[in-house]
């Protein structure tokens, strides 16, 4: 017997799962430009960082007193700071530690958060009520206060900018992994597979978690931008990097300084890299989650 | 059940919360790396005045009796001494707590003023010029790093167009502060009738506000637009609208009612973002409020200081969430009835 | 047409084209639609889904979402040119000479908003009170229909009242300026049947009684031919007929109204009936092999089962030290199925007939009482752990919604392969390919659809994917729950008749949960009531239905839509017209 819808539908050809994929990364670049522009701009941030330190015209720790407070020129196209050094080595350094720091500090809390909110989210019981109570407790602090407090007890070191970060990053992937777990803890597919005879450990791992992806993806590229922000905001009032290391954090709140004398270059540089840096996460949220979102398939 | 005993419950609510909050910034105070006592007996101290000095401040019993200790400290509002200028921590706070409320709340003031209208705009004239603006100034406004922004307006407005004044405080040296009554000095100075004294306090004011509020005007647009747009497509929205309300009627009473109701949740997070970007606005602007006093604080090692604040912008916090936790309960019917 | 013409219509609509605008381009979702609705006259818009009959009522609202577009044709309406009306004349005739019922009447509704206040809103909109009387007229409106102490209901939230309620304050806002013309648009989908019957009883009174005329949405036959004086049908866009009421059912013209008629469930068909002639593939033009013989052995016995869901007490309650006893959604019921047999469990939505058949299907754990299969109890091992035990093949079930049944992101072969990698130890991939694409053929689903993700299939074919996973593990019993309740009725009577023959060729044991009689009817030979969590009356499926004994089996039986015309109590005398015309 045949289906009345059957005959509308062309059959989809049978193909390997990676040309699929690609088939549908070039899909959903070419269908949306801004989605495309932000993965442009992601992947030269990270050839920056991998690449930018060996190839920056000056040595961004070199002092030369001769030089200070140039505004930009053909040789010095960031001009130089108080000190001579090259802004734009500077900017272009920074960008390795800005990332790592960024990225180490979303990447930890994206793992811990998210196996904290599912198990919540899926078994409920003692373990969600004590891991609600964990998470409510650092939410009723204003996140970058509690940082900033975290960073102050244990030390004043880049790794501990990661962990604060982390901390005050967890309660949005806990919760969204939680709330997302939760309303398809029940759905028909999960029922249709505990009837499959999946155990529920199968059942969170290969049936749930992979559906939630889209909107952890933007709930991710999201707090990479603001993880960034408070790494940078932390260093602004000098907590972490310490100078002279190069940072934009800590660059622009050095060239805080000469903002009220017109020296403009020294902070606007490595603020607008910043900035540039956090946009591009912002923008890449939708793509991402088109990414990984099967109905965007066609 | 009325709002009344709902609201209570709501406070009831709150003292876990407290509670919370009061064990972690012990737990942070615990974490001090090295040995409080020995900072402050001083480099040339010998182990028995360190000794005598950890007795002094209790550090050397167990930690059970010294969270007792810390809740009777707290109870009594004694938040210990500031290192760097001798005062109790607590009177500290309170003297620059209006500083930074003033600003806080200006921020929060002039960020919902704009960004409501501008979300509703944008859903209801969704694809126009105006949705676009609102798009960019979400985008922008999640993007700009606070000091950032604040430097470039003080560049900006101070330094090429001179029309702000310089960036370092509340009021210049040509006014004198006028007697406290609310603490606000442009209100106080009103009261006092000192009108340049608060024309000037209140030029003082306007760019860090400014600079806040473009902070947190991202997230409350961006909320508006996306509940509004959601309120709009509503099936009651289309049985309003088939029974021929006037539009006016539809937009203000059927649409923006209900949407408003997610952007009230979304506060919470928005004073989260303010609270914190404030101890960075305050750093740029050189205003004396308790972020400024944190940030000296922290360049000194004066950790009582720093746990102080910690601990009053938290209390903070969970007042502001009360205050909408109220509101929330006396616009939403269901909430009253859940519980 | 035969729309009597000796007086202008009320409503007319000619050559209507709605169009969306997609990303893809423009759609047009209503081609060249004519209809005209008489002054008092009860017209039905019948349709499956996607056939345009809930654009057109939008279009002649002019409600019609941002991206739709009316692009030619005329609505004319008591002598006014609505196409062409401007925004401030439309949003005058709107609730004062045209209103419009909805489907889903709790979402229909503001939610924060008291429903007398906004039943207010449109009386002082069109000027029918005052400030001072508004509130007066509002409860003279709610009483009008038929809401029990209008006086404080006024004061209610929709979410404190029920479905059927929120209904009857749709209909109070519809009517309460006198409009000449009501469009009811699908007025009673997701309502249970008794509820359907009092609001369509309801809107036929009130209408009546004021001389309205009615354009009646929906996607249900039976419905319109019980309501309506002449029915128009659309497909995919346009109206392929329209006759009066009789007419259509004795006499329809176009393939897929006979089509549509067929496969409306009805009491004197089979479940070989329902399906379209051209439909019919060879196998199944052969009629049902003979039931298996039941067996006096019971497959499975279910003994006092208990469900309570407790709600957590919320802080007062703790405070005051109280705490709710809880829901008893599944109160003691006791029933059993025999090897081969087909049992129905019928109920209206809260009844508890899903709770059961999720506990019988071990997906939910029981307060109390015992569920034996094959001799063995099934309580014993809990429900999380059910996975693992060795009778899990042989208890399946098929999902009530086959969409939210399939993994989004699991292809339809990924989805029936998995029982067979979990349960029957499967792992060479080839092997696994052939069986799936096996069971493919068997519930009729193309092999070359094995491949596509849910959301590339359309609802038959989902539904086929579910029924070929179920059944991949040769289960000895197979619960349905409400497996064609979000289908298409033409798709309906395919997958019936697929369930029917799967049945009849392994032998398998059906626990057929619905809300619908006559879809039991067709399928069971045994059919439990139950209501409130109790089992209100059991028995033979042809006894249960023709000689009630309980009174809320009649009532539900009663508030099933009969037109006069559809072959019901004719007897199997007006499918032979049927085939005849074909």
């Amino acid at each position: 017997m045949t289906d009345i819808t059957i005959n509308t539908i062309t059959a989809a050809p049978r193909s390997s799962a990676w040309s699929r994929g690609f088939a549908h990364f070039r899909y959903v670049m070419t269908s949306n430009p801004v989605t495309l522009l932000a993965f442009v701009m992601l992947a030269a941030m990270i050839l920056i960082a991998v690449f930018g330190p060996a190839l920056v015209p000056h040595d961004p720790l070199a002092t030369a007193a001769d030089k200070a407070l140039k505004p930009p020129s053909l040789q010095h196209w960031f001009g130089t700071d108080q000190l001579g050094r090259d802004v734009f080595s500077r900017v272009i350094v920074a960008t390795r530690l800005d990332l790592l720091i960024s990225v180490s500090a979303v990447a930890l809390s994206f793992f811990v958060g998210v196996a904290m909110g599912a198990c919540a989210g899926y078994w409920g019981g003692w373990f969600d009520k004590l891991s609600g109570r964990l998470l409510d407790t650092i939410m009723a602090f204003p996140l970058f206060v509690l940082a900033m407090g975290i960073v102050a007890a244990a030390g004043n070191t880049i790794q501990n900018i990661v962990i604060a970060t982390a901390i005050i990053n967890l309660p949005f992937y806990a919760r969204v992994a939680r709330a997302e777990v939760s309303i398809r803890r029940n759905a028909g597919y999960v029922q249709a597979a505990r009837l499959s005879g999946n155990s529920e450990l199968r059942i969170l791992i290969e049936k749930i978690l992979p559906n939630t992806l889209p909107p952890m993806m933007v709930q991710l590229s999201l707090n990479m931008g603001w993880a960034i922000l408070n790494a940078a905001g932390l260093s602004f009032i000098g907590l972490g990097v310490r100078p002279p290391t190069a940072e934009w954090g800590i660059m622009v709140a050095e060239g805080a300084n000469f903002i009220v004398s017109g020296e403009w270059w020294l902070a606007l540089f490595p603020g607008a890299a910043l900035m540039l840096a956090v946009f591009t996460f912002n923008l890449l949220g939708d793509g991402l989650r088109d990414l990984v979102d099967p109905q965007r398939r066609t | 059940m009325g709002s009344l005993g709902l609201i209570l419950a709501r406070v009831l609510q709150a003292v876990p919360t407290l509670f919370g909050i009061v064990v972690v910034t012990f737990l942070l105070t615990r974490a001090l790396p090295g040995d409080p006592a020995a900072y402050f007996a001083g480099a040339a101290a010998t182990p028995e005045s360190i000794a005598e000095i950890r007795a002094q401040l209790g550090t050397d019993q167990p930690l059970p009796l010294q969270f007792v200790r810390y809740l009777k400290d707290l109870g009594s509002g004694n938040l210990g001494q500031s290192v760097s200028t001798g005062q109790p921590v607590a009177s500290e706070l309170l003297r620059r707590l209006p500083a930074s409320l003033e600003l806080t709340l200006t921020a929060l003031l002039i960020s919902v003023s704009v960004a409501i209208p501008l979300g509703v705009l944008a859903a209801v004239r969704q694809d126009t010029w105006i949705d676009q603006l609102c798009r960019f100034v979400v985008t922008a406004g999640v993007s700009l790093p606070t000091f950032f922004t604040g430097l470039l307006l003080v560049y900006v407005f101070y330094f090429l167009l001179g029309w702000a004044p310089a960036p370092l405080g509340r009021l210049d040296m040509l006014h004198i502060t006028p007697p406290p009554v609310t603490g606000f000095l442009v209100i106080d100075s009103l009261i006092a009738r000192e009108w340049s004294t608060a024309w000037s306090a209140l030029k003082q004011l306007l760019l860090p506000s400014i600079t806040l509020a473009l902070f947190t005007l991202a997230p409350i647009a961006r909320m508006t637009r996306a509940s509004m747009l959601q309120a709009l497509a509503s099936e009651y929205l289309r049985t309003a609208r088939a029974a021929g309300l006037s539009s006016s009627r539809v937009l203000m009473v059927y649409a923006f009612r209900n949407a408003l109701l997610p952007v009230v949740t979304t506060l919470g997070m928005v004073f989260s973002f303010t609270l914190g970007a404030n101890v960075l606005v305050e750093k740029v602007f050189a205003w004396p409020g308790i972020g400024s006093f944190a940030i000296e604080a922290l360049v000194v090692s004066d950790y009582a200081a720093v746990q102080g604040f910690v601990l009053s912008m938290a209390v903070l916090f969970v007042l502001l969430n009360l205050v909408i936790d109220t509101l929330y309960t006396l616009i939403d019917p269901r909430v009253r009835i859940d519980g | 047409m035969s729309a009597p013409l000796h007086n202008p219509p009320l409503l007319a609509v000619r050559d209507l084209c709605v169009e969306f605008a997609t990303r893809k381009g423009p759609v047009t979702a209503v081609r060249a639609v004519n209809l005209q609705v008489a002054k008092g006259e009860t017209l039905g818009i019948v349709g499956e889904s996607g056939s345009g009959k809930s654009v057109t009522s939008y279009a002649v609202m002019r409600i019609l979402d941002r991206a739709g577009r009316i692009v030619s044709g005329g609505i004319e309406f008591g002598g006014m040119q609505l196409h062409s009306a401007d925004e401030a004349m439309m949003s005058d005739l709107r609730g004062r000479e045209i209103s419009m019922i909805f489907q889903n009447p709790r979402a229909a509704l503001n939610p924060i908003r008291q429903v007398g206040k906004q039943i207010e809103d449109v009386l002082i909109r069109h000027a029918q009170a005052t400030h001072d009387q508004a509130k007066q007229k509002a409860i003279e409106a709610l009483e009008k229909v038929r809401i029990r102490d209008a006086a404080k209901r006024y004061h209610a939230y929709p979410f404190e009242l029920s479905g059927g309620m929120c209904q009857r304050v749709v209909i109070a806002i519809a009517l309460a300026c006198r409009p000449q013309l009501l469009i009811a648009d699908e007025p009673t989908t997701g309502l249970d049947v008794t509820t359907q019957k009092a609001v369509m009883e309801l809107v036929r009174e009130l209408t009546r009684s004021e001389g309205m005329s009615t354009l009646l949405i929906t996607h249900d036959l039976g419905l319109a031919g019980e309501y309506c004086d002449r029915i128009v049908v659309m497909e995919k866009g346009e109206v392929i007929e329209q006759q009066d009421t009789a007419g259509l059912f004795t006499a329809p013209a176009h393939p897929y109204t006979r089509r549509l008629i067929r496969s409306t469930p009805h009491s004197a068909a089979t479940v070989r009936d329902l399906l379209p002639e051209d439909l019919r593939t060879p196998d199944l033009r052969t009629p049902l092999p003979p039931a298996a013989a039941v067996s006096a052995e019971p497959l499975l016995e279910v003994r006092d089962l208990v469900k309570v869901f407790e709600s957590p007490p919320s802080l007062i309650q703790r405070l005051r030290g109280k705490s709710d006893a809880g829901y008893r959604a599944v109160d003691g019921i006791s029933f059993s199925i025999a090897r081969g047999e087909s049992v129905g469990l019928v109920g209206e939505s809260g009844c508890g007939k899903s709770t059961t058949s999720a506990m019988v299907m071990r997906l939910l754990d029981a307060t109390s009482g015992s569920i034996r299969f094959k001799g063995q109890e099934l309580t014993a091992v809990s429900a999380a752990a059910f996975a693992s035990t060795p009778q899990r093949r042989e208890l399946q079930m098929v999902f009530q919604d086959p969409h939210e049944s399939l993994n989004p992101r699991a292809t339809a072969a990924q989805s029936i392969a998995d029982p067979l990698r979990r349960l029957e130890g499967m792992t060479d991939g080839a092997a696994i390919r052939n069986r799936v694409e096996e069971l493919a053929t068997q519930v009729g689903l193309p092999p070359d659809l094995l491949d596509r993700l849910p959301h590339q299939l359309s609802g038959g074919q989902k539904a086929r994917v579910g029924i070929a996973r179920a059944i991949s593990t040769r289960p000895e019993l197979l619960i349905l729950d409400e497996p064609t309740a979000a289908l298409d009725v033409s798709v309906q009577a395919v997958v019936l008749n697929l369930l029917a023959d799967l049945k009849a060729a392994f032998g398998m044991s059906y626990l057929f949960v619905s809300h619908d009689l006559e879809v039991v009817r067709l399928l069971c030979d045994r059919v439990i009531v139950m209501r409130a969590g109790s089992i209100v009356e059991a028995g033979p499926t042809a006894q249960v239905l023709s000689n009630p004994q309980a009174e809320y089996t009649r009532e539900l039986l009663s508030a099933i839509p009969r037109p006069a015309h559809l072959p019901g109590h004719a007897g199997r005398q007006a499918p032979a017209v049927i085939a005849g015309a074909a």
